[in-house]
């Protein structure tokens, strides 16, 4: 079965450009919401057997990553009427090469960080190093709230790859307390950006600059 | 007993989001922060306390930071339903509810051995101090909660990453794979040196943004500003101390390793870079709130510079955490007090805060004088204590940049202090209805007299504690 966690992580990049490039709010809600699907089918992989504490943990992933998560995020936008396009501080396609750029040195870094033997998938690391860079791109170069919502999310993902190599040392119970907390901090913010659009008519965090030196 | 001491204020949490009364609900605070306070005595004088197969154990440290992060909140919550009757026209259900949750998560992160379960109780914690921050409603609090959480959480999910690090690091050398920390520590010297070098750099650069080290700062001045003077003193006393715990976890486990003296040196670094970014930021600034920010950048730095020199500074680092904490108690509250009179954070409309507030205005120029060091204050002693270390390991040009940076903290803030303090008060700040009342300054008197007494005399049990987590951080038995 580890022979599909390879092409998985292929697509999980792909998506990773597909939410840098698109300029429509709901292309890009989706594309994180698959690619948390997609993690949810790597933890079931990654683990070979499917006990009961695997499926659990894989369905978990599945749900909140990729239906309540994107749903809450849905909700947000379709609340304060925000399906125009996002607008980058960079452009779409120069973050696109920027993400192109930040794969290749996930890559380049990822040699320097040596496997162990016998891990599967020789991919994981660059993935979760390049989904992790995408997300910091994403929550610098954009200046809706939303959209940088969404690029803690796709950080979030990269650390979760990262978690594959790790699925006998990180106990289920601590597994579930980053998976709650996380979803409790994309609640949090949804209420965040509810209250940010209807005080300042408005999403975007460009608004918030009243707070500086 | 460990699950009570977190249990406890949760279940003092859910009955705040339960009680109906605005009210007498925020009397469920100093409720609940006596008991935890009672139940962090028993815990810390009698057996010690381990559960869940040493994922949650008391060790020196943990037993160090607990005793003071539960007299930090209890004298705070003294604070808290005088401050809240003042807002009788806002509900308090969540402000209450969260102060509580926040000490319940606090109280996990630090007696919790499993560095996964401390994660998960750091941004928790993060979570729960959201809300309060943004208890005032305003467009400025909005903002300073978005920066907050979003800052916050990103830097929280870098240290996940260097978790996860930390345990291949082991996974990587046919080791069993573990994230219990006394595990790690026994195996830090096998541990795989890049993944331990990798690991080490992404949690400081996490936590580092959670304790609010220079340049992850940035979100502190906004918070701190925006904040009730309550939580402001919670934030900078109480989640920075669990955050520096967690940083000192880490420590503990490069210390073993091959990699101590490359983690030495980098929290040296962080910690002159947090005071010098401090010291730049504080000259000149007109909002007396932010500057009570910059001055915990700095004090900061300072806790993670005594932590890299090691030895005597390592003694001096836990010590300084502690009367830093109390005295950033008197200065938030007293600061929130001055704000509340003046209706004004910035020295532009702030003056003879003496005169205008008998008792909170003097407590300020007062915890100010602590703050920077001036004797016969508690962080005299400590930050004397970190220079001794200083010198005596040789590293005589950290030293001086140490004294020349807290000179020049020590000068920035006391000009904004004294504009505040001095001169006589607008007619404008005369006619606010706000006057000092008991409620309201007792706590700061408290914190006061606290940090003040640690300055000419530590207790015999604070310091045979403060030596025991010492050798337990240096890697000694005790």
């Amino acid at each position: 079965m580890n022979n599909f966690i390879d092409p998985i992580l292929v697509l999980v990049l792909l998506l990773n450009f597909v939410a840098l490039g698109a300029s429509r709010m709901r292309t890009v809600i989706q594309a994180v919401a698959v690619q948390g699907m997609l993690l949810g089918v790597l933890i079931a992989l990654a683990h070979g057997s499917l006990v009961l504490w695997v499926a659990m943990m894989a369905l978990a992933t599945i749900f909140l990553k990729g239906v309540v998560i994107p749903r809450m995020l849905f909700h947000a936008i379709r609340d304060v009427v925000i399906r125009r396009e996002v607008e980058p501080i960079v452009g779409f396609i120069a973050s696109l090469f920027l993400g192109a750029v930040g794969t290749g040195l996930a890559v380049l870094f990822a040699r320097t960080l040596p496997i162990a033997h016998g891990d599967m998938g020789s991919l994981i690391v660059p993935a979760a190093l390049s989904t992790v860079l995408t997300g910091f791109l994403m929550l610098t170069t954009r200046t809706k709230a939303i959209t940088q919502v969404v690029g803690y999310l796709i950080l979030e993902n990269g650390v979760f790859i990262f978690g594959m190599l790790l699925m006998e040392a990180i106990p289920f119970l601590v597994e579930l307390g980053v998976l709650l907390d996380l979803f409790v901090a994309i609640f949090v913010m949804g209420i965040i950006i509810h209250k940010i659009s209807r005080e300042f008519s408005s999403v975007s965090t460009q608004m918030l600059s009243e707070l500086k030196e | 007993m460990a699950w009570y001491l977190f249990l406890v204020p949760l279940m003092f949490a859910a009955l705040a989001a339960a009680a109906p009364s605005n009210r007498w609900r925020p009397w469920l605070v100093p409720a609940g922060g006596l008991t935890h306070l009672v139940l962090t005595g028993i815990a810390v004088t009698g057996e010690p306390v381990s559960a869940l197969k040493g994922w949650l154990v008391l060790d020196p440290v943990s037993t160090l930071v607990l005793g003071f992060v539960s007299l930090m909140f209890f004298l705070c919550s003294l604070y808290a339903p005088a401050y809240l009757a003042l807002r009788p026209e806002r509900s308090n259900r969540v402000f209450c509810a969260c102060l509580l949750a926040m000490l319940g998560m606090m109280t996990l992160v630090i007696i919790a051995h499993h560095l996964g379960l401390m994660w998960v109780a750091i941004e928790a914690t993060t979570l729960a101090t959201a809300p309060l921050l943004f208890f005032n409603h305003s467009p400025r609090s909005l903002e300073a909660t978005w920066k907050y959480l979003l800052i916050g959480s990103v830097g929280i999910a870098l240290a996940l990453l260097g978790t996860f690090f930390l345990a291949y690091s082991s996974i990587h050398e046919g080791l069993e794979p573990t994230l219990l920390l006394d595990d790690l520590v026994n195996l830090a010297p096998k541990l795989s040196p890049p993944w331990l070098h990798a690991a080490f750099v992404l949690l400081l650069v996490g936590y580092g943004t959670k304790m609010g080290l220079a340049p992850m700062h940035t979100w502190k001045p906004d918070a701190y500003g925006e904040a009730p003077g309550l939580v402001g003193a919670l934030l900078a006393g109480g989640v920075t101390s669990c955050a520096f715990l967690a940083i000192l976890r880490f420590y503990q486990i490069c210390r073993n390793a091959p990699e101590a003296a490359f983690a030495r040196e980098i929290l040296i670094f962080i910690g002159l870079l947090s005071m010098a970014v401090a010291a730049v930021f504080v000259i000149r600034q007109r909002d007396f709130k932010r500057m009570l920010a910059y001055s915990s950048v700095e004090h900061m730095g300072i806790l993670v510079l005594g932590i890299g020199i090691g030895g005597m500074a390592t003694f001096g680092a836990l010590l300084h955490m502690i009367t830093n904490g109390l005295t950033k108690g008197v200065m938030f509250l007293s600061a929130g007090n001055i704000h509340r009179a003046y209706d004004s954070k910035s020295t532009d409309d702030v003056r003879g805060a003496m005169q205008r507030l008998p008792i909170s205005g003097p407590l300020f120029l007062a915890g100010f004088l602590m703050v920077t060091g001036s004797p016969p204050g508690g962080p005299f002693i400590s930050e004397f204590t970190i220079l001794i270390g200083t010198i005596q390991s040789g590293h005589y040009w950290v030293a001086g940049l140490f004294l020349a940076l807290l000179a020049i903290v020590f000068i920035g803030m006391g000009a904004t202090v004294l504009r505040v303090v001095q001169g006589v008060p607008t007619a404008k700040a005369m006619a606010t209805p706000y006057r000092d009342r008991p409620q309201l300054v007792i706590p700061i008197i408290v914190f006061f007299v606290l940090a003040l007494v640690l300055g000419i005399w530590i207790p015999h049990s604070l310091h045979d504690q403060l030596q025991q987590a010492a050798t337990y951080l240096e890697g000694g038995h005790s």
